[in-house]
């Protein structure tokens, strides 16, 4: 498989990656390593991850992270309660101490979190690392380990080799630094917005019956919307969200009526100041210099 | 479309060239370590190497590590592999000893060193390397004075603030906790039951836990990193603020402290030295330029891209002691807090001027780097300092 095959792989999937990010893909699992995807919130990392899968005809295992992510929700943890139970039935039925043990730390009593999950499917999944800037530093040290070793240590059963290794997807939006020692170990691909045709594509790709008109006009008006001087600059999402309350709306040219259009804009830009920084006039010509 | 790079006959193979890239990459601020270059060999035979696209997509995804090294890349890529970007030039090799040292052959060295040289008018004009040829000569323009003779700092500072300073520092050090974590770990006293302690120790009494182990939230403590301002404006104030740094030094292991001028320098070491009056001497060597002018957003950019990067993570308190009086533009100030701050730190600026009816000047520094401050607080006596206790311990 080429990196061209995957690329079409993925349109089939609806995903319209650009050269370098199939490159990255390809890459990525031809040699077995992590890939680290980096670019602004919604430009589809995360989507990457899904469609992938769904490529591959693979499972997906996502993690996500947050601040104080910790190993028992990540990797593992014992299901207590169940434990707990069966001591009580253990004793009451005269059962030894020592069989006990180890019967209530085996993998009836485990229970899976993603990265163990993902290293004991019998088919290589996907596993998506979301947002991994969100957790914390001490999370990327647990992280370094098993994304090298692929394996896993409890210490009441000892260590899980992974039977399968996935193909780890790591997404970050820059919410903080990663380490260089993460960085390092994984491929890199930064996922910009989309250009206009890849976005004319994307557009046409989820919304085969939208006309010619529409679809420029729309790509034309969020590209445009993007160079103004926003907080939160629309992503792809946003851009198909807007598509889908014209289409919803009946609008036939964006310029039609300026009030609906207004109106819209609560699809693409989610905070007050972006709202402010777009009257209706702006709004307007942004519309008329797209179609 | 370029024509490729030719290489010179005697080339070794695609292995060495590979590796002459890497220097080239590393020569460009690239941080790449030995396993690049295997990965990257590696990588070449799962794709068409021949197409010079398709390769340059490959080692972009292998070399680079974040969004400027990818937006650096491809001019490096062509700076090396396509020619520099030109259809015809004569490469005369010179072997110029400073790419020596990422190289273990001559040869290596030959093959990598004109492109190399090429890059950095095309593709890198105003790269990291550039700006630290400026600093490290710490030239001035032409208004302000470049303070270059010597000052002994012995005779500003002295020994009993230091031992005074250093008591102040131990406080202040212990008054700043990290209480964010949301992990849990065994203790005595905690908020939650330590479940995995309960099944072990219920094993022995059949099922029945009879003594609960709690687990809390573990408090670590902070790292303070002071950068504090030597320019000609802080003269008044150097006394105070740099026994507190020799204090803080002698009182936190972790510490670490950094004056600046014009450039910035790493006083750590120095100040470490068990001699108090010895440290102040070593100090004296380093701070070339103590008295002069400031450059306070270089001098914070530098901090944030070099030092910054190494040793300031989440857990660190950034303390900049400065007046915010900068000979150039203040607007480099605010760009570099908020790239600091993106390391996950905490911001805290100290400056003696603060409430001054004068201060004027430089509120529009101020302004800017307010956003990313965590604390501002006037501070120009030891007992000042001192006060901050409790603020420290809000943080």
């Amino acid at each position: 498989m080429t990196w061209n095959t995957l690329q079409t792989a993925m349109a089939e999937q609806g995903y319209i990656a650009s050269g370098d990010l199939a490159m990255a893909l390809h890459l990525s699992l031809s040699l077995g390593r992590p890939l680290l995807l980096e670019g602004a919130a919604g430009v589809g990392k995360t989507e990457v991850a899904r469609v992938l899968a769904a490529a591959q005809d693979t499972q997906l295992i996502r993690l996500q992270c947050y601040e104080g992510l910790d190993a028992a929700q990540a990797i593992y943890e014992w299901n207590y309660q169940r434990q707990l139970l069966a001591i009580r039935a253990a004793s009451e039925d005269g059962e030894t101490g020592k069989s006990v043990e180890t019967r209530i730390f085996s993998d009836e009593f485990l229970l899976e979190r993603p990265l163990l999950k993902a290293i004991r499917q019998p088919k290589a999944p996907v596993l998506l690392i979301d947002e991994i800037d969100r957790a914390d530093e001490e999370f990327e040290a647990y992280l370094l380990e098993i994304l090298s070793e692929f394996q896993i240590t409890i210490p009441e059963m000892g260590t899980i080799t992974a039977t399968t290794r996935p193909m780890v997807i790591l997404t970050a939006n820059g919410t903080r630094d990663l380490s260089d020692a993460l960085r390092r170990r994984c491929l890199y691909a930064h996922v910009p917005y989309p250009d206009h045709d890849t976005e004319l594509s994307i557009l046409v790709t989820r919304y085969p019956d939208i006309t010619d008109l529409l679809c420029a006009q729309i790509v034309g008006f969020v590209q445009a919307l993007r160079k103004q001087d926003l907080e939160k600059k629309p992503g792809i999402a946003e851009m198909l969200d807007f598509a889908a309350a014209l289409m919803g709306l009946g609008v036939a040219d964006l310029t039609a009526d300026p009030v609906i259009l207004q109106a819209t804009l609560a699809t693409l830009l989610k905070t007050q100041m972006d709202r402010d920084a777009v009257p209706t006039e702006i709004a307007q010509r942004l519309a008329g210099k797209a179609a | 479309m370029s024509i490729v790079t030719k290489f010179a006959a005697r080339d070794p193979g695609p292995a060495a060239r590979m590796a002459g890239f890497v220097a080239h990459l590393r020569d460009n601020g690239l941080r790449l370590g030995v396993g690049e270059t295997g990965i990257a060999l590696d990588a070449l035979t799962h794709i068409n190497a021949a197409d010079p696209n398709d390769a340059r997509r490959a080692l972009k995804s292998i070399f680079t590590g974040c969004a400027e090294e990818a937006a650096q890349f491809d001019g490096l890529f062509n700076s090396f592999w396509m020619n520099g970007g030109r259809v015809k030039t004569r490469v005369t090799p010179t072997v110029s000893p400073s790419l020596n040292k990422n190289t273990h052959s001559s040869r290596d060295a030959d093959t990598q060193s004109a492109p190399s040289s090429g890059a950095g008018d095309i593709s890198a004009p105003d790269g990291g390397e550039g700006e630290a040829e400026s600093d490290g000569e710490g030239k001035l323009v032409a208004t302000d004075v470049a303070n270059l003779f010597k000052k002994d700092l012995r005779d500003i500072v002295r020994p009993e603030d230091i031992a005074e300073a250093e008591k102040i520092a131990l406080r202040l050090g212990a008054a700043m906790r990290d209480r964010r974590s949301r992990r849990r770990k065994a203790a005595r006293k905690g908020d939650q039951i330590h479940f995995r302690k309960v099944m072990r120790q219920s094993l022995g009494t059949g099922g029945e836990p009879f003594a609960l182990p709690k687990r809390h939230r573990p408090e670590r403590t902070l790292r303070i990193t002071a950068v504090c301002d030597v320019s000609g404006s802080m003269t008044v104030y150097s006394r105070i603020f740099l026994a507190f740094l020799a204090g803080l030094m002698r009182a936190d292991a972790r510490a670490d402290a950094y004056l600046f001028h014009t450039r910035l320098v790493r006083i750590t070491e120095a100040l470490r030295d068990k001699d108090a009056l010895r440290a102040l001497a070593r100090l004296s060597l380093l701070a070339d330029g103590f008295a002069g002018g400031s450059k306070i957003g270089e001098s914070l950019d530098r901090f944030a891209s070099t030092y910054g990067r190494k040793f300031v993570d989440n857990r660190t308190v950034v303390m900049i002691l400065s007046d915010g009086y900068d000979t150039q533009s203040p607007d480099g100030i605010s760009d570099a807090l908020a790239r600091l701050k993106k390391r996950g730190c905490k911001i805290i600026w100290l400056n003696p001027l603060k409430g001054w009816d004068g201060y004027e000047p430089t509120a529009r520094a101020m302004a800017g780097a307010l956003p990313h401050l965590d604390l501002f607080r006037a501070a120009n006596t030891l007992d000042d300092l001192a006060a901050l206790e409790p603020e420290l311990a809000r943080l």
